[in-house]
């Protein structure tokens, strides 16, 4: 099995970055996918980001499977908004192309179906980057650069270690959930609902309880090793920045300034086709 | 005389969460550049007495101290864990669980991060420490990618980059395979004598860790010194065999053959134990001692044709394998860390599918089954019981699976019955599991596989981390359950397992199988011993001192002897 969410070691230019240059982008670029409503700049963005991906080396394949679990809340989400709000894409554009009637106040417009589609887009431009994120940036590295950007060590270094288990209970979360299925836990469709979340059970309490133990030892490994005993700590694994770093920067924020600037230059968060 | 570097005095300590006092009144004095080994079976306090010099005692584990203890001439009492760390480094006894880093230079480091080292010195330290451990040319590599021994290494390092005084070892051996646990040893040895450094090794693999000197071994029992003194002068007592520590086994025989073992025999060590008093009545012994019974044949069980298997493309786990299990056999699977030794227990149990062989289950093709369905053929037992166990009481964990597949009320109740008898666990049906010790969690998940009542069960390491007595007891249980007819499949590091208790075993290596053989004739060849990770037992050497041509008849007939003689233990 495939760690899911864990680091990926690779060559790339995008592994090079220093962690401080990958969580700048990072943020630059959700700011940029969640301030706007703009199809042009998602577009946009969309497409870069998959230049982003050739350049990483990672390939999709590699993170299918969480970007397909993503992709099917993705879909829940997007029938949730019609179901609750069918009218939502004629308000904001002011216009209503009906396709065809349903019931009630629930028909098809060609309004409703370009916003869902932007709010659809906007989840693919940030999601699988947030995913490349994770994959390319050694956890280590990454705890440094929380550090340096002024988070206290404590806080960086406990998300770097929950990142860095993440693999490591996946492994464990097979291996309990394989053990369970064989004294006949299902947790497919054949089952009714109540009974699935009772076997979930079975699964989920063990792996609790071995996690609880797995922090119990790396909490007296740490403390055994003097963490936790200064104010400030220094990184084994800093890297400095250099200048691909600082290139990578501003071209985000120029990224970041155009997206707003073609956003929010018409008065509106939204890219009306229908005027 | 040399200094003092710590000394117990009337130091006892009760957790929080105990009713009991774990250590009791407890005076100990190592001196500067000793080598100690403390040993005592499970629950005798040795652990605790690590945890009350490392500072995890009082720190991370609360209880009340009586008594004092002073490290390096200082109170422990004022000294806090950081203070400690300066004169105490601790390896662990998890290998793996105790990586903070993800590279081992960063691992390395992490003491010195801790203390604000700019990177520069850090860096320079780093690589000046790894090389005391023949590390130095891993410093980029994952950590999760070294071997046992290698993690071994690591872990050492980490604490040497603190120039600390003393070094404390928690069960190093404990998730080792033979041969790294030997190489440990050697670099622990090493390590001693180049820097000089006070050395103290908790572990109960006592013949493992003589195959380099100690100084001294102390034996705790129910909290207690029970004795605190030389290797030579200690194993010519009948102290090791009152608490339950395996003693080594060359000792044993000879003990077997009511030879008596002076201290001026040297017996510390095989090389140095002078056997010429015994030979004699050893040799008597070997005529006169039982050879076990020879193996039945019987119908084959469980097949596996041709078998390959991988995680990832090209990158084979397993390949080619075809091995048969006979009903009714006890077998050993064995072999480095990382041979494909578990891969292939969870494709026998279909936790995974091969991508191409058949596996065969009484004649029939079983490949295809789902994991539910080949679980009422081969059940499968983790190494973690905790991984198996989610309910409340006993009986409820041992009904689960019977409850989910829909057995009506009155089966399963009389199957989980009986479940709970064979295994000696009825008494107890109702108890909280969460109140049960490492062992006995071990039984329920037994249970828990042995309801289902598939007619093999695997059993990942059944034993590792458990003292003489609970060893023999589980193995025990286990072999009941194979004389009831059920093939029993293990697959261990222990090597003594290996010879006492399963006729046959299989050796895997690098995703085949290199051997599959007499658990003797597997032992004997030093080209297996060698490839596998393996280690020959010191019986064979004491067969060749004592010039004896058939070693494997020797090995054969103490271990018929020996067993016998354990069982004596469980029936008292």
């Amino acid at each position: 099995m495939a760690a899911l969410l864990g680091y990926i070691e690779r060559k790339s230019v995008i592994h090079q970055l220093s962690g401080v240059t990958k969580l700048i982008c990072f943020l630059l670029w959700s700011f940029a996918a969640m301030l706007t409503y703009d199809t042009r700049v998602l577009l946009f963005l969309f497409i870069f980001s998959f230049f982003i991906f050739k350049l990483s080396k990672i390939k999709l394949r590699e993170i299918s499977l969480v970007l397909i679990l993503i992709l099917i809340f993705l879909l829940l989400n997007n029938v949730a908004i019609y179901i609750f709000s069918p009218q939502e894409g004629v308000k904001i554009y002011g216009t209503s192309h009906v396709l065809f009637e349903i019931v009630g106040r629930y028909n098809v417009t060609w309004e409703q179906i370009f916003y869902q589609m932007n709010i659809t887009l906007k989840y693919l431009t940030v999601i699988p980057v947030a995913l490349l994120f994770l994959v390319t940036t050694d956890p280590s590295e990454f705890a440094a650069s929380l550090n340096k950007i002024g988070i206290s060590y404590r806080i960086s270094f406990s998300i770097s270690l929950a990142l860095r288990y993440i693999p490591d209970i996946q492994r464990e979360f097979q291996l309990i959930s394989k053990s369970q299925q064989a004294r006949g836990v299902d947790l497919s469709n054949n089952e009714k609902l109540i009974r699935r979340v009772k076997n979930a059970a079975a699964i989920i309490f063990p792996l609790i309880l071995s996690s609880m133990e797995k922090i119990e030892t790396i909490s007296n490994a740490m403390e055994l090793r003097g963490f936790g005993k200064r104010k400030k700590r220094t990184w084994y694994s800093f890297r400095p920045l250099k200048k691909i770093d600082y290139v990578s920067i501003v071209l985000m924020m120029i990224i970041f300034v155009a997206s707003m600037v073609i956003t929010f230059m018409d008065g509106s968060r939204f890219y009306n086709p229908f005027l | 005389m040399k200094k003092p570097v710590i000394e117990f005095q009337n130091f006892s300590f009760q957790y929080h969460s105990q009713a009991e006092p774990t250590l009791k009144n407890i005076n100990l004095t190592i001196h500067e550049g000793e080598k100690v080994l403390i040993c005592g079976p499970s629950g005798s306090g040795k652990s605790t007495i690590g945890h009350c010099i490392n500072g995890l005692v009082p720190y991370s584990y609360k209880g009340d101290i009586s008594g004092t203890l002073k490290i390096m001439g200082k109170d422990a009492e004022r000294l806090n864990l950081f203070d400690r760390a300066k004169m105490v480094g601790t390896v662990l006894q998890d290998t793996d669980g105790q990586f903070i880093s993800l590279t081992v230079g960063e691992d390395i480091a992490f003491a010195l991060e801790n203390d604000c080292v700019p990177q520069d010195e850090m860096k320079q330290i780093v690589k000046e420490v790894s090389s005391l451990v023949a590390m130095e040319h891993y410093l980029q590599q994952s950590v999760h990618h070294l071997s046992g021994g290698q993690m071994q290494r690591v872990a050492i390092a980490g604490v040497l980059v603190n120039d600390v005084d003393i070094l404390l070892f928690d069960e190093p051996l404990a998730s080792l395979d033979p041969a790294t646990g030997e190489h440990v040893v050697q670099l622990i040895a090493e390590l001693q004598k180049k820097m000089n450094k006070t050395v103290v090794i908790i572990e109960h693999r006592l013949e493992d860790v003589l195959s380099y000197p100690v100084d001294r071994i102390i034996v705790l029992d129910d909290g207690e010194v029970v004795a605190d003194m030389e290797p030579d002068e200690l194993l010519a007592t009948d102290i090791l065999e009152r608490v339950h520590i395996r003693e080594p086994l060359y000792l044993k025989a000879a003990k077997y053959a009511n030879c008596k073992i002076q201290r001026e025999m040297r017996p510390a060590h095989i090389d140095t134990f002078q056997v010429e008093a015994c030979k004699e009545p050893l040799i008597s012994w070997f005529h006169h001692a039982e050879l076990p019974p020879p193996p039945r044949e019987d119908e084959p069980i469980l097949e596996l044709d041709n078998i390959s298997f991988y995680y990832e493309p090209n990158k084979f786990s397993l390949k080619n394998i075809s091995l048969s299990f006979k009903k009714g056999e006890m077998v050993s699977i064995v072999g480095q860390n990382g041979a494909g030794k578990s891969t292939l227990s969870k494709l026998m149990c279909g936790f995974e599918r091969p991508q191409s062989g058949k596996i065969f289950y009484g004649g029939n093709d079983v490949t295809g089954d789902s994991i539910a369905e080949r679980s009422l053929r081969v059940g499968m037992v983790l190494q973690n019981p905790n991984h198996m166990l989610s309910k409340h009481t006993i009986f409820e964990e041992v009904a689960f699976g019977l409850e989910l597949r829909g057995v009506p009320e009155k089966e399963r109740m009389e199957r989980v019955h009986d479940t709970l008898r064979i295994c000696g666990l009825y008494p107890y049906r109702n108890w909280p599991i969460s109140a049960l010790s490492f062992g006995q969690k071990k039984r329920v998940a037994i249970a828990a596989i042995l309801v289902l009542e598939p007619e093999v069960i695997i059993l990942d390491e059944p034993t590792a981390g458990q003292d003489l007595l609970h060893y023999t007891e589980i193995m025990e249980f286990l072999l009941s359950l194979n004389q009831r007819g059920k093939t029993i499949i293990m697959v261990t590091h222990d090597m003594h397992l290996m010879l006492e208790y399963t006729p046959r075993a299989i050796v895997i290596d690098h995703g085949q199988v290199l051997a599959d053989d007499s658990a003797i004739n597997i032992l004997s060849d030093p080209d297996i011993v060698q490839k596998a990770n393996l280690k020959e037992t010191s019986l064979f050497t004491l067969a060749e001192r004592l010039g004896i041509e058939e070693k494997r008849e020797f090995v054969a007939r103490f271990i018929a002897f020996d067993k016998e003689e354990k069982k004596k233990w469980l029936h008292y």
